[in-house]
């Protein structure tokens, strides 16, 4: 057969591992962190030890020597138990550690990557802008050549991982040239006189994952700091957020299998008129529906990660796989939140938090407008007169 | 130094399996026999001695074929190799036949320390460390909550109902430990990859020299002669109180004197 949905034993008792970390070390923390807004130092560390944030590089960088694939079996674990730590590693190893990864020097990987891959520090990505995420195309940060430094001047928004007590660098798109107009992408090290971490934001959702606005007021990194080509700044970028949809996926499809989880036990144990909720059949079809969205979802991820892992075009794999996952969470948190009568609209139960952690997987990464979008204009349809 | 931690496939006590059989694959880590959890503890002790001082860790295994996931998983914390004593002969064996087995095991090793879990989760007997000692000719230092080895001595705090005694030995010698003893550490994910690499020696009873009418169901001391499921809960008592708390007390304390817990 050509077709296999076969995991390695390795892969196998990877995603065991991260299954148990997840229900014995993350759930019973997971509803105090994420009221106290707390980033929990100590339960990040355990993973780094555990080589998670290595899982797709080699050993010679710091890696656990896995593929992309094993990191997205982890971030579905972690994601069914709590979203904010599966975001914090979707992150850190998708959007901070990737791009040293993909377009940095040999030097650079071997300075940089390390530490990240153990777990020991975590990068950001800085492409969105406070005038505009979905047009990152349109970014106002420049970088202005300056002797044997760059002079970088600009604001960055929601930039995740950039502010714990871990973050070490930030990687960020700016403007270089603007006739014609180049973007180009540069490392800068937390610290760097001229750079601030902003205080962050009061989101919904998320609450133990880190997000930041950043600062740059004529910021000075050395040429040395320039990561990847002059003028691929852009499509560089845009190249990592392709594999983190996928990673996103993932995410989502952990949400959904949480879902899943808290339902069927509460419909075993809650009654109403006399009976387990579970043997209405309007409560089992919701839940029933729930299974369906995750297995789809989980179908997805794996298949664009195939493709990519092949080498195969796997752009719109990716994006179906975002798209219709990160809807189906919403769905199904608010879906789980109803099973749960009162106390789903709580904190006592983790599926409020579900809900309220979902959404936000529509809008990272690519809006569903902009998955749509991308899907679209890969089926040939006209791209729309913008501008 | 050479450590030998000794461990047991388990059916899994802690599984539920309603929850987890929830993906596309055949997963049935849910039902699936696993490693003995207090093997985890003397794992992670052998570890930190491998870490802090350099150690050989040899994992020793009684158990069919497919214990060779078991072993797998052992390896995965980071230990050296393993010794699989595999021969359809074994099953069934009490506490003396797997004693008698392991001990058979190691008569040809060298090594200075035996760290093993101070029992199983299925048979509970916490009999198997001490009968090693036994067989082996060698110190047992048992119940151990906390382990120092230093110039050719190791001391435990041996765990009592009412505090630790200090207990120590030269070495080579046994000691078997309890959950207080440590947190077990996950295996990384290198850790998972290299098991599948390390060596297995695969030994069976007439490679060690044992009889096999002395092992297995047939030479065991003991015989289970009936099994009775544990009784369902009773139910429990209710006691009311006029809101002054004066009669809630007197009823609990009552109630603990019956039970002869006061
Ligand atoms: C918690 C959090 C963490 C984040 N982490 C990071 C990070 O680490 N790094 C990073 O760079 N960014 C990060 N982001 C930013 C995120 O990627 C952006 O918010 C997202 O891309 C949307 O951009 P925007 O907020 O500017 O919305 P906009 O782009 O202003 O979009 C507003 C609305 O218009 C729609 N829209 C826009 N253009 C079109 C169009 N052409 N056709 C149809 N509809 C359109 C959008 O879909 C959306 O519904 C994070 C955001 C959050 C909230």
């Amino acid at each position: 057969m050509a077709i296999s949905f076969e995991l390695t034993e390795e892969q196998a008792e990877l995603r065991r591992v991260v299954r148990q970390f997840a229900r014995d070390k993350v759930a019973p923390r997971a509803r105090e962190m994420n009221a106290n807004r707390e980033f929990p130092l100590d339960l990040v560390r355990q993973m780094g030890e555990m080589g998670l944030f290595g899982l797709p590089f080699p050993t010679e960088y710091g890696g656990s020597g896995g593929t992309y694939l094993d990191l997205c079996l982890a971030i579905e674990e972690l994601g069914r138990v709590d979203q904010s730590l599966g975001i914090t590693l979707e992150a850190a190893v998708g959007l901070g550690a990737m791009p040293i990864w993909k377009f940095g020097t040999e030097e650079q990987k071997l300075q940089l990557l390390p530490a990240l891959a153990r777990g020991e520090k975590l990068a950001g990505f800085g492409l969105t802008e406070p005038g505009g995420g979905s047009d990152a195309g349109g970014l106002r940060t420049t970088a202005e050549r300056d002797g044997d430094h760059w002079v970088i001047n600009g604001t960055k928004q929601f930039i995740t991982n950039a502010g714990t007590d871990m973050s070490d660098f930030v990687t960020i798109t700016a403007v270089t040239s603007q006739q014609p107009r180049a973007v180009t992408n540069f490392v800068v090290p937390t610290g760097t006189p001229g750079y601030t971490v902003g205080g962050g934001y009061d989101k919904v959702g998320w609450h133990a994952s880190d997000t930041r606005d950043l600062y740059f007021d004529d910021c000075r990194v050395p040429v040395a700091n320039q990561l990847g080509e002059t003028g691929r700044g852009f499509a560089n970028f845009l190249s990592i957020l392709d594999e983190g949809r996928i990673a996103i996926s993932a995410l989502a499809t952990g949400s959904i299998q949480g879902c899943v989880d808290e339902c069927v036990r509460y419909a075993h144990e809650r009654e109403a008129f006399g009976k387990p909720i579970g043997s209405y059949q309007a409560i089992a079809f919701k839940i029933a529906d729930m299974e369906s969205a995750a297995e789809l979802a989980r179908n997805q991820y794996w298949y664009a990660a195939w493709l990519m892992a092949e080498g195969k075009p796997f752009k719109r794999a990716a994006s179906v796989a975002k798209l219709y996952s990160s809807e189906a969470a919403v769905t199904a948190a608010r879906e789980a939140c109803q099973i749960f009568g009162g106390y789903g609209f709580t904190t006592e139960y983790p599926v409020g938090r579900f809900y309220q952690d979902a959404k936000i997987l529509e809008i990272g990464e690519g809006t569903s407008e902009v998955q749509r979008m991308l899907i679209a204009r890969d089926l040939g349809l006209p791209p729309a007169r913008v501008g | 130094m050479r450590i030998i931690c000794p461990i047991k496939r388990v059916p899994d006590t802690a599984a539920d399996k309603k929850i987890d059989a929830t993906d596309n694959t055949v997963d049935r880590d849910g039902s699936e026999p696993v490693l003995n959890a207090n093997d985890e503890w003397s794992i992670e002790e052998a570890m930190r001695i491998k870490e802090r001082d350099g150690a050989e860790v040899i994992v020793l295994c009684m158990g069919p074929e497919a214990a060779q996931t078991t072993i797998r998983k052992a390896l995965s914390y980071g230990l050296d190799g393993a010794i699989h004593v595999n021969d359809e002969g074994v099953a069934g064996s009490d506490a003396v036949g797997t004693a008698r087995v392991l001990a058979a095991a190691l008569a040809d090793e060298e090594f200075d320390l035996i760290i093993m879990g101070n029992q199983s989760s299925d048979a509970r007997t916490m009999l198997v460390p001490a009968m090693l000692a036994e067989f082996l000719d060698l110190p047992a230092l048992t119940y151990a909550k906390k382990l120092d080895v230093a110039d050719g001595t190791a001391t435990v705090q041996r765990e009592m109902p009412s505090g630790h005694q200090v207990v120590e030995a030269p070495l080579p010698a046994v000691v078997s430990v309890v959950e207080a003893i440590n947190e077990p550490r996950y295996p990384s994910f290198k850790g998972i990859m290299a098991a599948k690499s390390k060596p297995v020696a695969t030994p069976d009873l007439a490679a060690l020299g044992v009889d096999a009418g002395e092992v297995g169901l047939g030479g065991a001391w003991t015989q289970v002669d009936e099994i009775t499921p544990k009784p369902p809960k009773e139910a429990g008592e209710k006691v009311s109180d006029d809101g002054s708390g004066n009669l809630g007390a007197q009823a609990v304390a009552e109630f603990l004197t019956k039970q002869k817990l006061l």
